[in-house]
């Protein structure tokens, strides 16, 4: 977590040139500032995920910010959608995973032993790889939220505001009924994110949620979370460098670490920063070899 | 084949009369062999059915559905309300145990036991259940409940039960299989809690195929004779109660009718077979409707 910090600090000190080492952001003191002034929704420290006695990450501590986009890039097994799923406890239906460390969300640790998992899912929606809609129709994908938490009586308009917020309203106004499994497959994606903010969550976590669709489809998706973002915070896992850079505020880069002794890999985050760093100026070679696409 | 060619002769490469000798006779011999076995199939299936409806159709009358049995079957005469009262009661009956145990029997198996050791030993009891013989299911009611409460239509219900059971439990547990595990992670993730998830999502997505395995058990046991003969004696005239006295049931006038040289009992056994076959198939058709309706899938 050093480096978004020393950043803040050390940033007056110098604010002029001569820049001497490369830790110095690029980012102006004011924007740097400006961004970090956002309360801080999750507060991850020293965390680490085990699936049985295998640690998938290891240590890792940041913080998810409020109405900001916070993306989670790294190779395939560097364990960011393992982090991801602890923000909504979504790692406990895997039998064997464990937590240790502390993941607090507005103050409240998301693990001690007196939280309802289910009670976290309802406040913190998910948003998966694969589009996953109900067989059922749109109508009632979209109401399946609503019902749940307890809303009664007609739910026209929480369906309707759900799909315009998803962008999908014009697309599917007209065949409300019909089955969520005749859409393509950026209009079910968009359909499981306005069934995810139908619930009215505060966040929204986005495992991959581009990766099965084509570019068009991609970029509507992008774009939707840039107006979601007002009302929801976003944490999204990609394996698209380009998607992160695009769309978030701030980049955590993971990568795997080899254990000699165990042949076992395991996830570190490497660093946390604000995006347009991590993609102009990261501090750790790791990052930089993986965003100029030496590695990966 | 590994040398490189010019592109004109891609035109070549990829005629269909390039492509080797052999392999057009193996799938020739393929492709026959698999309609042969759809043929023979499907012929015996249509002798069957075209045969009994031949035979049977003939006898449907007034009086076939609203009189009771007559007193000598060697003669014309007389109707199968008994028959059919007692067979939809029974395997009604049946249903109304088997059923609901089989299905909450797979979602345990399927959601909550995985593979823990009760689960292993339940679907090991369902498997050997399906390999009990008909008549041994008959044997068992006969000595734990006919001998203490007497010959009555509860006693078929629950030999029939004891058939349909292993089957619910092992097609309901395919089809929950079958369901992706995506749409329970979806559930989840929307805060729904693990029993509500089952109820809202696992099983109307699975409802089809549950159905399906459901009129399986109940066509199965509509038609099984060897149990009912220990358990629910005879009856001539129509016993609406399952639990007081006597009842017959189609499959039971079928074996008895068929067993006399006398063209009406012949005829009579014709007509339970047509009827008890056209029962299945309208609930069958009836099942199917409903079902759609309950999960909309690829409207």
């Amino acid at each position: 977590m050093a480096p978004d910090q020393t950043a803040a600090t050390t940033e007056p000190v110098t604010p002029t040139p001569p820049v001497i080492t490369a830790r110095v952001p690029e980012t102006t003191p004011v924007e740097a500032s400006a961004v970090d002034q956002a309360p801080v929704v999750f507060d991850v420290r020293d965390l680490s995920v085990y699936y049985g006695s295998f640690r998938a990450v290891r240590d890792a501590s940041l913080q998810i910010r409020q109405h900001e986009i916070t993306a989670f890039i790294g190779p395939s097994g560097c364990g960011k959608s393992t982090m991801l799923r602890c923000f909504d406890r979504m790692n406990d239906l895997i039998d064997g995973c464990r937590v240790e460390g502390t993941l607090e969300y507005h103050g409240v640790d998301l693990y001690d032993p007196r939280i309802d998992p289910v009670e976290v899912r309802k406040r913190i929606g998910m948003v998966f790889q694969k589009p996953n809609p109900f067989p059922k129709s749109i109508y009632d994908n979209i109401a399946f939220g609503p019902k749940l938490a307890g809303q009664k009586g007609n739910l026209d308009d929480v369906v309707e505001s759900a799909l315009r917020r998803a962008a999908l309203w014009d697309e599917v106004k007209d065949r409300l009924k019909k089955s969520a499994m005749g859409l393509s497959g950026g209009q079910q994606q968009r359909l499981c994110i306005a069934r995810a903010i139908a619930v009215e969550p505060e966040v929204v976590l986005m495992d991959e949620p581009c990766s099965a669709l084509d570019p068009i489809a991609t970029s509507r998706i992008e774009d939707l979370m840039q107006e979601l973002k007002a009302d929801y915070t976003i944490v999204i896992v990609t394996h698209n460098m380009q998607q992160a850079a695009r769309v978030s505020d701030r980049t955590a880069f993971f990568t795997t670490e080899v254990n000699e002794t165990s042949d076992t890999r395991t996830g570190v985050l490497v660093e946390f920063e604000v995006t347009d760093k991590v993609f102009s100026n990261p501090s750790d070679e790791r990052t930089e070899n993986y965003v100029t696409g030496r590695f990966g | 084949m590994s040398d490189l060619r010019l592109p004109s002769d891609a035109e070549h490469l990829l005629l269909e009369v390039t492509t080797s000798r052999s392999r057009r006779i193996r799938n020739g011999i393929a492709t026959f062999w698999m309609y042969l076995s759809f043929v023979l199939v499907v012929v015996p299936l249509a002798f069957i059915v075209g045969y009994v409806i031949q035979k049977g159709a003939a006898q449907m009358s007034g009086a076939w559905f609203t009189e009771r049995l007559p007193a000598v079957s060697t003669k014309a005469g007389g109707g199968m309300q008994p028959a059919i009262v007692g067979t939809l009661l029974i395997t009604f009956g049946a249903a109304l145990m088997a059923v609901p145990l089989g299905v909450l029997g797979a979602i345990y198996i399927e959601e909550y036991g995985g593979r823990g050791r009760l689960s292993r030993l339940i679907r090991f009891m369902a498997d050997v259940m399906t390999g009990v013989p008909s008549i041994v299911m008959g044997l068992f009611v006969y000595t734990v409940y006919t001998l203490v409460f007497g010959l009555n239509g509860f006693g078929g219900s629950l030999a029939l039960a004891c058939l349909m059971l292993p089957i619910v439990i092992r097609s309901t547990e395919e089809m929950l299989k079958l369901v992706p595990d995506d749409l329970r992670q979806a559930s989840y993730a929307l805060g729904n809690r693990k029993w509500r998830t089952i109820v809202t999502v696992v099983l109307p997505a699975a409802l089809g195929g549950i159905v399906s395995g459901v009129m399986l058990a109940i066509a199965r046991a509509a038609g099984e004779t060897a149990p009912l003969l220990f358990t629910i004696g005879a009856a001539r005239k129509v016993n609406t109660s399952l639990f007081d006295g006597p009842n017959t049931a189609l499959p039971l006038q079928i074996w008895n009718n068929a067993q006399t040289p006398f063209e009406a009992a012949t005829n009579r056994a014709w007509g339970a077979a047509f009827t008890l076959i056209a029962i299945v198939f309208i609930f069958t058709v009836i099942a199917r409707i409903v079902a759609a309706r309950f999960s909309l899938k690829h409207s």
